[in-house]
């Protein structure tokens, strides 16, 4: 099934009185249960790309049909329902609320999906308990680890179940070991049957993908599968 | 109805955390509110004090009462001088009124004299001497700790009797026992007939029956200042209040007859009566009240915009936190909610500490103004308060509400 189906997207930022084109022409369609690393060199629109599939921006030309709907001219409230009920973001900086434990964190989107409190923390848990983080629910952002706090943020994009994980860098941050925890628990979630989309700029971080979409100037150059895709070494620590 | 139901709650857990996690900014964001909050219930608390005093006060002359007087007592119109160039009333005019009047319940003439009354070797200054008749106490509401009244055979025969307001018999007659014991003034023994019980009506001042001491007429004539020298009131009491308008009616038409006045002469005597005064207290309680709620308006306005301010700040420094929180489904309205919530409850606990600090400082003032924090004050402050938290955290809560997401996210 088609998930995503994206039709000659431009996005053009006003700064001053000049025009940065971060996107141009941009198509693409993108179906359940692919794994997609887009790749480009910094400045290329990766993460603008990424904003718009994941509703938080829009487009300033084409369309975006999300599941068949059009969301392209959908108002703020339209997109944060869909982010919050289809989208599961992962970021570079990770982005947990400082003061917060893990639960919370995890539990903040359901809250605001409408979940009663016993049921929202049950799957809480249960998300942290899937990241391999079951002894740390209570522990701070600043209390874990970097690769711990990468799983606290994929554990609170897991936890809706969402039609799609949308992950900007989230390797950028880490060390390569942490960084190969990371993608074996990507890899793990995809085998589960979860969309995944990696934005990255390097280039054996988008090996671990099964299509690699090139873009170049806010342009797609290549797009293409992985001939033989890097499957990471899971190493105890997930216990998916 | 539900979701508005689950959406207040979570948001109110919401805020809780964040000002949890906000404790010194928190705190400092009270100070401002606690100020005000204090201000508006030690002002409404005080007001309504000074108001029961003075209607107290004015109670205590009676409100059947009548007093024809050279003075007019709450003079607007008339000139000083005027009043000052009118021909004393003296115990002539009041035996010549007695004559006539029908309609009084009672009337007795007073005049007075400021002395100071000694028993052995206690003794209290500026007392109120009031020279009348037997007459007078019937004219009042006045009732007795020890003894009576003067009678008439007392009265007319000018014997040395007194009777003595509560204040100055407990202050002369610590022990008690003032009955048939003798009390000196300006040299002169006057025996204790009577002690008054306790008005405690202190709006008054001196005239406050309290500190008064009441003799027949002619000794105040006779040893303090000569019938000449100040101008006799004659106290009228009315049979009730209907009869109030037709008792200074009459008062009016026969006073005109005593002091020979032509038809086109206007009246040389005023006619006062407690209403008068009332009409004077509610004007000074008005302006109390709103200089009152000025000064109460004023803190309040400072501490809305102390707050507004630093939820501004606060707006700013979470700017990546609202983004995050946007970034995973909160919608506009309830990044809205949130941060109003934040400023209501924020102010709520200051209504609260201001709320107490006003109780205890309210203790202080009972020192000298006799009142306490009622409930009304109470639900005063708490709404007061909320609506200053909504108000001033609804331009920071907005700001925060329309943010974009992606700019918010990029903050560092
Ligand atoms: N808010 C913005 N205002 C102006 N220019 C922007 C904005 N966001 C991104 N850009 C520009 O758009 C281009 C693509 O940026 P981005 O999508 O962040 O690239 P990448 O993630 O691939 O490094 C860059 O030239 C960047 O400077
Ligand atoms: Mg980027």
């Amino acid at each position: 099934m088609n998930i995503i189906n994206i039709e000659h997207i431009a996005k053009i930022y006003q700064v001053g009185s000049e025009e940065v084109h971060a996107l141009r022409d941009v198509s693409l369609d993108i179906h359940k249960g692919e794994y997609v690393a887009i790749m480009g060199p910094s400045g290329s629109g990766k993460s603008t790309l990424m904003n718009i599939l994941g509703c938080l921006d829009t487009p300033t030309h084409g369309i975006y049909n999300f599941k068949s709907v059009n969301v392209s001219q959908m108002n703020d409230n339209e997109l944060a329902n869909i982010r919050n009920k289809e989208i599961g973001f992962v970021f570079q900086t990770f982005n947990l609320l400082p003061r917060s434990d893990a639960l919370h964190n995890v539990e903040l989107p359901l809250i605001y999906a409408g979940i009663p409190s016993h049921e929202r923390k049950d799957k809480a848990r249960e998300a942290l308990e899937h990241v391999g983080l079951s002894d740390r629910i209570h522990h701070r952002p600043n209390e874990l680890s970097g690769g711990q706090r990468q799983r606290v943020a994929i554990a609170r994009a897991l936890v809706t179940s969402p039609a799609i994980i949308l992950a900007d860098e989230p390797t950028g941050n880490l060390d390569t070991k942490t960084g190969e925890d990371i993608m074996a628990l990507f890899n793990e979630i995809y085998g589960l049957g979860n969309t995944i989309i990696l934005v990255t700029h390097e280039e054996y971080i988008a090996e671990h993908a099964e299509r690699i979409i090139r873009i170049r100037d806010g342009m797609i150059e290549n797009d293409e599968n992985v001939s033989n895709r890097y499957i990471p070494q899971k190493n105890g620590s997930s216990k998916l | 109805m539900n979701t508005f139901l689950f959406e207040l709650k979570e948001g109110l857990l919401i805020s809780l955390r964040a000002i949890r996690a906000n404790k010194v900014r928190s705190a400092l964001t009270i100070f401002g509110i606690v100020i005000g909050i204090t201000a508006v219930v030690l002002m409404s608390t005080a007001i309504k004090g000074i108001d029961n005093a003075f209607q107290k006060g004015v109670s205590s002359l009676g409100s059947d009462n009548l007093y024809i007087d050279k003075w007019e007592w709450f003079n607007n119109d008339t000139p000083w001088w005027e009043l000052r160039n009118r021909k004393n009333l003296n115990l002539e005019d009041f035996e010549k009124y007695k004559e006539l009047a029908q309609l009084p319940l009672a009337a007795a003439p007073t005049v007075w004299s400021n002395q100071t009354v000694k028993h052995k070797d206690h003794n209290v200054e500026s007392i109120i001497i009031q020279g009348t008749n037997e007459e007078y106490i019937n004219t009042t509401n006045l009732s007795f700790d020890e003894g009576r009244f003067f009678n008439e055979l007392e009265s007319s025969g000018g014997r040395q009797v007194a009777v003595l307001g509560f204040e100055v018999a407990k202050n002369l007659f610590p022990n008690g026992n003032a009955i048939n014991q003798d009390v000196k003034i300006k040299g002169h023994k006057f025996k204790v007939v009577g002690v008054l019980s306790e008005q405690g009506s202190w709006v008054m001042g001196n005239f406050n029956p309290d500190k008064q001491v009441f003799t027949p007429i002619q000794n105040v004539f006779k040893y303090f200042h000569s019938e000449w020298f100040r101008s006799v009131t004659i106290n009228i009491r009315a049979r009730n209040s209907q009869m109030v308008e037709a008792t200074k009616e009459e008062a009016i038409g026969i006073m005109r007859r005593v002091r020979g006045l032509k038809y086109n002469e206007a009246n040389d005597f005023s006619i006062n009566q407690q209403e008068g005064l009332l009409n004077t207290i509610n004007e000074t309680v008005g302006v109390i009240q709103i200089a009152g709620l000025f000064i109460t308006g004023l803190s309040l306005f400072v501490g809305a915009v102390g707050i507004m301010n630093i939820m501004f700040v606060s707006v700013k420094e979470r700017t990546k936190e609202i983004g995050i929180r946007k970034a995973i489904g909160a919608k506009r309205r309830t990044i809205l909610g949130q941060f109003i919530t934040e400023s209501a409850i924020i102010c709520l606990f200051g209504g609260i500490v201001g709320l107490i600090m006003a109780v205890i400082l309210s203790m202080v003032v009972n020192q000298f103004l006799p009142t306490s924090v009622q409930v009304d004050s109470v639900v005063l402050a708490i709404v007061i308060s909320i609506a200053t938290g909504v108000i001033s955290g609804f331009a920071p809560a907005y700001t925060a509400a329309k943010l974009d997401p992606v700019e918010a996210l990029r903050y560092e």
